[in-house]
């Protein structure tokens, strides 16, 4: 088994979505947290095999794009000062500060290197004797151990030319945010499969003790996507509320504890600034000591005055309350090779998806 | 940014697995993953093993979706 293939037969698919129009007798809109999951369903076409009545909402799991432009800016700052090296992973080249992008300050001459993995900014960091090293530290609950192993490891090796900028997001707090929200009525959740990988079930058990709405822990495959869509249809017919994996083979009710060992060793939780939605309680992370001497923002350095393009809707996007094909810059001014807002950059991003796949 | 792939682990070393993801070797680190074997696949996700993939679960999941599409 290679656990790609498999998930992917076009017969069992058939049945499933069968199995959704069959059982499925009211309107419901089901927010896909994942922008791995919004790729998913439009690379597969999955909303146009849904009944009329079922809507599809994508959410705000893009972290590329839910990282505020005064964290650029501030990166981007930092690029300018003499002898400073700005680590990032290759989605954020593009994303737009207040003024610049990375992709333009690289031109000018910044020091600013793509990487794969945040290991890698450890060896440019001993690499680089006399030189700062700032990695950029986005991402959700899925990449925040990798981010954890990186401080551990810099403060065993006693690496003291390494620095982080924290810009990290938990998605929990995030889906509470949303449910609290009166501009949105959603039914059910498919919640985003890797992220799950690392929490588990238990951070999420809040949609259905207080707000009464099911879930389901979905994977990235077309037949995992109509399971979990049908898990969703299933509970709501049934008047249930539950959280449920679908996506079993990777999921597990305690997440991965190792993983959530790493995470809290090095971090606490705080509030999180989220693009163009603002401040969550509990949404992102602090530092802990000692490793709070490697959080950048210790830095003294000026940053210009943030600001958005006011015609930008990428903060309603990311809740689901627009589409992108309500913006009057999408497809007009803004896409992906000139990209307004941060959601038209990110390839999870649900403009960048709409564009791609949209006619 | 979440994108996470199996890969089949094929050598370990202390903290580093080779894996097999798709015919293409890579290094991986299995620091967040440390009771993995040679031979299991294993989610990986920016250069690190995040989770086993459990083959038993998988087909499982493949036989209830059999299930569910048949029961039409």
């Amino acid at each position: 088994m290679k656990f790609i293939d498999e998930f992917r037969d076009k017969e069992i698919a058939e049945g499933l979505i069968q199995r959704i129009q069959k059982t499925s007798t009211r309107p419901i809109q089901l927010m896909e947290v994942c922008g791995t999951h919004t790729v998913s369903i439009f690379r597969y076409g999955i909303r146009g095999l849904l009944p009329k009545h079922i809507r599809l909402l994508s959410g705000p799991g893009c972290p590329v794009c839910v990282t505020p432009n005064i964290d650029i800016d501030l990166a981007i700052a930092l690029s300018r000062q003499k002898d400073m090296i700005i680590v990032t992973f290759g989605d954020m080249m593009k994303v737009p500060g207040s003024t610049s992008n990375f992709q333009k300050e690289k031109a000018e001459g910044r020091d600013i290197r793509i990487v794969y993995s945040s290991l890698e900014a450890l060896k440019i960091a001993k690499e680089s004797p006399g030189k700062k090293v700032v990695f950029l530290a986005i991402g959700f609950e899925t990449t925040s151990p990798t981010i954890a192993v990186a401080l551990i490891r810099a403060k065993e090796e006693k690496i003291r030319n390494l620095f982080f900028l924290n810009s990290q997001k938990r998605v929990p707090p995030a889906l509470r945010a949303l449910l609290q929200s009166k501009q949105l009525g959603i039914d059910g959740f498919i919640l985003p499969g890797h992220v799950s990988t690392i929490i588990g079930t238990k951070p999420y058990q809040f949609i259905s003790e207080e707000f009464g709405r099911p879930a389901v822990i979905t994977g990235f495959e077309p037949l995992d996507i109509l399971q979990g869509i049908s898990m969703l249809i299933e509970q709501i017919e049934a008047n249930r509320a539950h959280v449920e994996i679908q996506y079993r083979r990777v999921v597990h009710d305690e997440g991965n504890p190792i993983a959530l060992s790493k995470i809290y060793e090095v971090f606490e939780e705080d509030e999180g600034n989220w693009r163009g939605i603002g401040l969550i309680p509990n949404s992102g992370y602090r530092f802990k000591e000692p490793y709070n001497e490697m959080d950048v923002r210790n830095f003294d350095v000026e940053v210009e005055p943030s600001k958005e393009h006011p015609e930008c809707l990428c903060g309603e996007v990311l809740q689901g309350i627009k589409t992108p094909l309500q913006c009057r810059l999408f497809k007009v001014v803004c896409q992906p090779e000139n990209p307004i807002g941060p959601c038209m950059v990110s390839i999870e991003g649900t403009c960048h998806t709409y564009f791609k796949f949209s006619d | 940014m979440c994108l996470a792939i199996p890969g089949k682990i094929i050598e370990i070393e202390k903290n580093v697995a080779k894996v097999d993801v798709g015919g293409i070797l890579r290094d991986i680190s299995i620091d967040l993953c440390p009771d993995v074997s040679i031979g299991e696949y294993v989610l990986i996700h920016t250069g690190f093993a995040i989770q086993k993939v459990d083959e038993e679960e998988a087909q499982e999941t493949l036989d209830l979706l059999r299930k569910m599409a048949e029961a039409i």
